[in-house]
């Protein structure tokens, strides 16, 4: 059986007039851990809605490989992911929750045994303590912890992360990204890594992606070559750390 | 107190006041009971936006000489769903897609009054409310508007919670976003179309935004929020209707005003509580 997950085959998307993505092909395997990195505007979000099957491609496919269903098999932690919203009335608890509807038929109510995954992914990622918290009321750090619990409750075999760390400081920002690791090495579940933080990435990651509306690197982490990223117009954050 | 009462019972014992009450009461429910949906999408004006389309509606059905609930209801619908479209096809965001459709809807209100020689009915009414317009049939329309409203909360409640919260991740984990949206715009459209009766044009956006705002000062969860703005909307509704018939003032201005006190109330009592 093929370790591949998922297969983009010669994808090219267009907004309008504008083609945004250009003949790409990558396959993602079992256990990869994937910094896809390009300057803004260079079409990495728009690559990550294509994989998602939110947006159409013009030319081109994209094979589900070994993702039984779907809607089960990736996790997904969208750009905007910090509310910021403190009136936002929701417990930690029910935040969480949504990311097992996917898997629920009508009338989508949450039994037992869903509180019980809840309240084991809270107590994996560290946050069991704030499960009766409001959303509102936590840090920058916490609710992006609480919105990765949300994408991995359903325990998805691929994880796609959009510029997960933007809003976070060094200190979170590092702590975030060892907890990412963690969960590719020992729960060998695949992640996609979105950001324009090149040495982090490159730190962090086993293969790296670079974009500029097509693809210009696709190839192991430590053969790529941070310069080249930075021709391309992206950012060397290394003081962060 | 035994003139209050005295009152009351008085109020209670007139046919318009008992069907005032009714749909006053089953329209602040569902208002209320959608709010939430709407104000924390950032879509708390649709409801004026609507009203607008809605007094527009009136002058098309004089125009055509017809029942304006029948003009009324399905014109509002297309119109919010145009509004939803424009925001997520046209890239025009929430407030100035309502403002483009409500002020294109009056324009054409005026418009066509203006051709069929002015408006011959209460301006007033459809402008502040008029419980003595509200008929037997607004009275089952709004019933089955409730019962509406409460179904689709109670057994899409998991669906729109999460798409309230994040519409994006929603898509991704294969929640039918657009259909849930569709819904609530629906029902919001025929809750505005009715609620006109009871406050008016100006007014009905008041019952979709204070009793929500007014609940998320002191709840903790989504589902305590519907259930206090649901109860503050009942509550203004019939100490409004009541307080207009006492002190002969206009009912719908009279529902707003205690809605607007429980919303300064709560917001106190947070505060003291947080101090």
């Amino acid at each position: 059986m093929t370790s591949k997950l998922i297969e983009a085959k010669n994808i090219t998307v267009r907004y309008g007039n504008n083609v945004v993505l250009t003949d790409i092909s990558f396959a993602i395997e079992k256990g990869d851990y994937i910094g896809l990195v390009g300057a803004n505007g260079s079409g990495k979000s728009t690559l990550v809605k294509a994989l998602l099957g939110l947006i159409p491609l013009e030319k081109g496919k994209i094979v589900y490989n070994d993702l039984y269903k779907f809607e089960h098999g990736i996790g997904y932690l969208p750009q905007v992911a910090v509310t910021g919203n403190t009136l936002f009335p929701a417990e930690v608890r029910e935040i969480v929750g949504i990311g097992l509807l996917g898997q629920k038929k009508f009338p989508k109510r949450l039994t037992k045994e869903d509180h019980l995954k809840v309240d084991t992914i809270l107590d994996r990622l560290g946050i069991i303590g704030l499960k009766h918290k409001k959303i509102g009321d936590l840090s920058g750090g916490q609710q992006q912890r609480v919105l990765l619990a949300r994408a991995m409750v359903s325990h998805p075999k691929l994880l796609i992360l959009d510029e997960p760390t933007s809003a976070l400081d060094p200190r979170v920002r590092a702590d975030f990204f060892n907890l990412i690791e963690e969960i590719n090495k020992v729960d060998q579940t695949s992640i996609v890594l979105v950001s324009h933080d090149l040495s982090s990435i490159k730190r962090y990651t086993r293969k790296m992606m670079l974009l500029d509306r097509e693809l210009v690197y696709f190839g192991p982490s430590d053969e790529f070559d941070l310069n080249f990223g930075m021709a391309k117009g992206m950012h060397n954050h290394e003081h962060d750390y | 107190m035994n003139t209050i009462i005295d009152t009351i019972i008085e109020a209670l014992s007139y046919s318009f006041m008992q069907r005032a009450i009714i749909v006053g009461v089953l329209i602040g429910l569902s208002s209320a009971m959608l709010g939430i949906f709407l104000v924390l999408k950032k879509y708390s004006m649709i409801g004026d936006g609507l009203a607008h389309v809605s007094f527009a509606t009136v002058a098309i059905a004089l125009f055509l000489n017809t029942s304006p609930l029948l003009i009324s209801i399905p014109i509002v619908i297309v119109a919010s769903i145009l509004i939803m479209e424009l925001n997520e096809k046209a890239g025009i965001h929430g407030d100035a897609a309502i403002g483009l459709v409500s002020s294109f809807s009056v324009a054409i209100g005026v418009l066509l009054s203006s051709i069929s020689g002015g408006f011959n009915v209460d301006l007033f009414g459809y402008l502040f409310g008029s419980i003595l317009s509200i008929q037997q049939s607004d009275l089952w329309l709004s019933v089955v508007l409730a019962l509406g409203v409460i179904f689709t909360v109670i057994f899409f409640y998991n669906d729109l919670f999460a798409i309230t919260h994040d519409e994006a991740f929603s898509s991704v984990i294969g929640i039918p976003t657009k259909r849930r949206n569709y819904l609530i715009a629906t029902l919001t459209s025929v809750t505005i179309v009715l609620g006109i009766r009871v406050v008016g044009t100006m007014l009905i956006s008041s019952m979709i935004i204070f009793p929500t705002v007014a609940a998320l000062q002191v709840s903790k969860s989504f589902k305590s929020t519907i259930v206090i703005s649901s109860m503050i909307s009942v509550f203004s509704v019939i100490v409004g209707v009541l307080g207009s018939y006492a002190y002969n003032l206009p009912s719908g201005a009279s529902i707003v005003m205690i809605n607007a006190i429980v919303f300064v109330a709560l917001m106190g009592y947070k505060r003291l509580v947080r101090s």
